[in-house]
């Protein structure tokens, strides 16, 4: 897994993300164990008390559970993931529009461009910005 | 108990001040950057922490007594400067540390030098600059001490010497030590840290965590340096 930061938000609030993207696109599997905070934190490269503070975040939203000794899990809640990732995928798309948007293309122009742009790139192969 | 106390805590080089009324707490669990420019008065504060100076006016606490006899063993230091015999080797090293110091993970410091294939025999005048920081660091981050006090650990490495010195502070985490790490590469550091301690001139100018920072001023604390140390 890539951990990647920027500048302006929060280090806890991008590791959220980071780990949400981890969940839904299947690194950490639906009901598997999380590693332990060190090893995340060390992966990572940040401070075990920041990454403690994202996966706290993490279980209040639902995505993840702890389990008092065995550690923290996944959720088996297949549904959740799936809006997980609706969620972030319409983040994805909005800034995406709001980019094209001030390039001053039209949303017709922006869905003909998306078309063209899916047929030229032969079998669905396009990975729209991450 | 704070690991790190200084209450009006003053130093004087003859009449120049080095470091000015400084009041600051370090909790333990916590890892602190001590971020200045050049001649802040981090130096200063850490050979005070360690007993190396004596303060001028006020006082600091180590686990909360003065730095003597009894905090040198709560206390483990990486020198600005390697400091570590060069010609010994990294098995007599180990075992230097271990005669020296009753709290080293001998097992922990072996697996690290494992890790990066030194072999035991080697000397450490054949190692290059960036194999010798590594040591040190190794060596003073095995001891299992309340309070990690470290000058300058990624100044003058390349960046992936300088990965491997931080990932080697973070997986050494103790959330009942404390870890202060001066610098003043503080994009390098940043995401390691808990808390930042801005000091310039001999004085504290903020203390601050790094995601409070980020969250108040949305700008990193690297950003917020250069700000504030605009020349």
């Amino acid at each position: 897994m890539l951990w990647q930061f920027n500048d302006g938000a929060p280090i806890y609030a991008q590791l959220v993300q980071q780990i949400k993207v981890g969940i839904v696109s299947g690194v950490f599997p639906p009901g598997e164990r999380l590693p332990s905070v060190r090893d995340l934190a060390t992966a990572a490269g940040v401070n075990p008390n920041t990454m403690q503070r994202a996966l706290t975040e993490l279980e209040r939203d639902g995505l993840v559970y702890s389990q008092r000794t065995a550690g923290r899990f996944v959720t088996e809640d297949k549904e959740m993931i799936e809006t997980a990732k609706r969620a972030l995928a319409e983040r994805h798309i909005s800034a995406f529009l709001d980019a094209m948007t001030r390039l001053g293309y039209r949303r017709e122009d922006v869905i003909e461009m998306l078309r063209q742009e899916i047929k030229g790139g032969g079998d669905g192969d396009v990975s729209l910005a991450m | 108990m704070s690991v790190l106390q200084c209450n009006n805590l003053t130093k004087r080089y003859g009449k120049a001040p080095a470091l000015e009324q400084v009041n600051l707490t370090v909790e333990p669990g916590r890892i602190v950057g001590l971020l200045g420019p050049n001649g802040s008065g981090k130096t200063t504060l850490i050979k005070l922490a360690n007993g190396l100076l004596t303060p001028s006016e006020g006082e600091l606490l180590i686990c909360g007594a003065a730095p003597g006899r009894a905090t040198h063993g709560l206390v483990s230091y990486l020198p600005e400067r390697t400091c570590i015999p060069t010609w010994m080797s990294a098995r007599q090293l180990l075992d230097f540390y271990g005669d020296f110091y009753p709290d080293f993970r001998r097992d922990a410091a072996e697996e690290m030098l494992q890790h990066l294939d030194i072999p035991s025999t080697q000397r450490v005048k054949q190692m290059s600059k960036g194999t010798r920081e590594k040591v040190q660091l190794i060596m003073v981050m095995s001891r299992q001490a309340k309070l990690y006090l470290l000058d300058e650990p990624i100044g003058g490495v390349d960046p992936a010497t300088r990965d491997y010195i931080l990932s080697t502070i973070i997986g050494n985490y103790n959330p009942e030590a404390a870890v202060v790490i001066s610098t003043h590469l503080i994009s390098d550091v940043e995401k390691v840290l808990d808390e930042v301690i801005f000091i310039n001139r001999g004085k504290i100018m903020l203390q601050s965590s790094v995601d409070e920072i980020r969250e108040e001023k949305g700008m990193s604390v690297d950003a917020l340096f250069r700000e504030v140390f605009k020349c």
